[in-house]
């Protein structure tokens, strides 16, 4: 197990006027470099939580810590994509980085500010648009922007809402293998929402499952045992590809509402489907099953 | 006007044509229809010291005679002379009852510009700190609703009793008409700018005051502009009232003079030139608001 960058200890968020908590005992932790991300229903709190994660947002029990420091309100050190890009529409897409350059890097001139910004933009190809309004852009070019937009302050981490949620396949798909590109090339550590099960695959390191809420936990985590340098037209040819992705969504059509309600255990099991090649496409009752203290 | 044009067409351009001339039309026959040389013999048989009598009663008898309708009307023929009149003269000042229109014009258009210029510096930033506080918003929500709906000119005697000048008080009445909207509007475009900006903000941690001027006000400014246009077109409206009420100076006044001298032409002519000029400065605060609006 690496060193822990990112901890999070039993968090719960009750909102005002509810009977039960929308999640509670929420534990995991993130390690530096690593690229998590979280799967659920609707209405689990994943993205409460990860507002929380980012400071926008208070639990109302548990704590967040990132290297050992409790996260207490927004930071410049953990960038977010919103799930709705957020572009401010009356400013170019220059406009929009640089805004956000100047606030990592208020002492930077004017000239600094552009390249860097150039940087960025040509990062996830969108050099020839950028002069171009939000309004003029497609949503899979937005969305771009946005996330130029949260690498452009280096932060130590990056937080993405479920990013891809409104764009087409195809698009999603070159996106996707444009963030892989750039997170490879970072070493980004990065927490990400998303419905998709093979984004997930395609993407993370390691899965964390929430069962259904009310009371919602981070039920399992489960290890992406496939090696990193993976790739959409090769990802469903590897061997371990069909168990991890059946068990996700055995997980996700079977088992995440029986764990509603803080059924499920406070401390996540970690598995690892697929691991040692093996045939059975349902993990959950193979003994690669391991608990994790 | 032609903007205005541009927009809708040569065919529209022409209607609008068409429609001027059967106004003129139906202006031209009713006035020269009704001129009747009826009076012609009374000028000969009356004594000079009658005829006085008669020209201070507003009675000229010489002017009877003429081609003049009997209802007193201009006909177009006399209002494209008085028009000619004030165009080639503008600016002339021949005393407090005999200005020019453009002169007249001048001292409207200050006291708007004062009045409004005031209301702004006042309305847009307490509008800001309302938006930014729901709290506020509503401790002064039902002032607000009872002020707003006040007719701008009821206020009137108080400015005069207080500030005892008229032309101030003039413009505090442009000010106090000018208040509401900007400042309602701007609390409500500050109040409803979209979440996910002010989060992109605090993401980033930027300051309170680059969060004010870079995010709020960019996002809120097609808002604000709505209302100070609205202002300004109320502000306009009002001062003709406002200047005949207080006198001495300005266009409203210029009005109500010429009434007071039984010269309709110019104060048809008077009229006119209010419209276009609330026309202009609306113009003005369309282009203006073209300018800050985004598309999203």
């Amino acid at each position: 197990m690496p060193t822990e960058f990112l901890k999070v200890q039993g968090l719960g968020k009750t909102y005002p006027g509810a009977a039960e908590p929308v999640f509670d005992g929420v534990n995991f932790d993130i390690a530096e470099g690593e690229f998590v991300c979280i799967i659920g229903h609707s209405g689990c709190g994943k993205t409460t939580i990860l507002n929380v994660l980012a400071g926008l947002e208070t639990a109302s029990e548990g704590h967040v810590f990132m290297d050992r420091r409790e996260v207490a309100g927004p930071s410049l050190d953990r960038g977010v994509v919103f799930q709705g890009h957020a572009l401010m529409p009356w400013l170019t897409v220059r406009g929009n980085i640089a805004f956000a350059v100047r606030s990592k890097w208020p002492g930077w001139s004017r000239a600094q500010v552009d390249a860097h910004v150039q940087k960025y933009v040509a990062l996830v190809g969108l050099a020839a648009a950028i002069d171009k309004k939000p309004s003029q852009l497609s949503g899979g070019m937005k969305q771009r922007v946005g996330i130029a937009r949260a690498f452009a302050i280096q932060p130590r981490m990056l937080l993405l809402d479920e990013p891809f949620g409104a764009l087409d396949a195809l698009t999603r798909g070159t996106i996707q293998d444009e963030l892989l590109r750039i997170c490879a090339e970072t070493r980004q550590t990065v927490f990400m929402i998303t419905h998709d099960v093979d984004e997930a695959i395609l993407l993370a390191d390691r899965i964390l499952l929430m069962s259904n809420g009310p009371q919602a936990r981070v039920a399992e985590i489960v290890k992406n045992t496939m090696p990193r340098e993976r790739t959409r037209a090769t990802l469903h040819h590897q061997p371990a590809y069909y168990p991890l992705r059946n068990h996700l969504v055995d997980f996700l059509v079977a088992r995440s509402e029986g764990l509603s309600h803080g059924r499920a255990p406070a401390t996540p099991v970690e598995v690892s489907p697929g691991a040692a090649a093996d045939p059975e496409p349902r993990p959950t009752q193979t003994p690669s099953l391991r608990r994790i203290a | 006007m032609k903007t205005w044009m541009r927009g809708d067409g040569p065919r529209a351009a022409l209607l609008s044509l068409l429609l001027l001339a059967l106004l003129l039309g139906v202006w031209h026959l009713a006035t020269v229809g009704t001129a009747a040389p009826a009076a012609a013999p009374a000028a000969t048989n009356l004594t000079p010291e009658q005829i006085e009598y008669l020209k201070l009663m507003g009675k000229d008898p010489a002017a009877e005679a003429g081609p003049v309708a009997r209802s007193g009307f201009p006909t177009l023929a006399q209002m494209g002379q008085v028009m000619w009149q004030h165009l080639q003269s503008p600016f002339y000042d021949n005393g407090p009852n005999d200005k020019g229109l453009g002169l007249q014009l001048l001292h409207s258009l200050s006291r708007v510009a004062l009045g409004y210029l005031l209301a702004a510096a006042v309305a847009i930033p307490l509008g800001f700190v309302i938006g930014m506080s729901p709290l506020l918003y509503r401790a002064l929500d039902p002032f607000i609703q009872v002020l707003k709906p006040i007719s701008p000119l009821a206020w009137m005697p108080l400015a005069l009793y207080t500030i005892k000048d008229s032309s101030v008080s003039g413009i505090f009445v442009i000010f106090i008409c000018s208040l509401w909207p900007m400042l309602i509007n701007t609390a409500f475009g500050v109040a409803s700018v979209r979440r996910d900006w002010l989060n992109v903000a605090r993401t980033l941690e930027v300051s309170p005051l680059r969060r004010a001027f870079e995010v709020i006000l960019p996002a809120a400014a097609p808002t604000i502009l709505t209302g100070m246009r609205i202002s300004m077109g109320i502000a306009w409206l009002v001062i003709v009232a406002a200047e005949m009420l207080v006198g001495g100076t300005g266009i409203g006044y210029f009005v109500w003079n010429e009434w007071n001298n039984l010269s309709l032409p110019n104060v048809i002519v008077a009229i006119l030139v209010i419209g276009v000029v609330g026309m202009a400065l609306d113009l003005m605060f369309a282009r203006l608001q073209k300018a800050v609006t985004y598309a999203d």
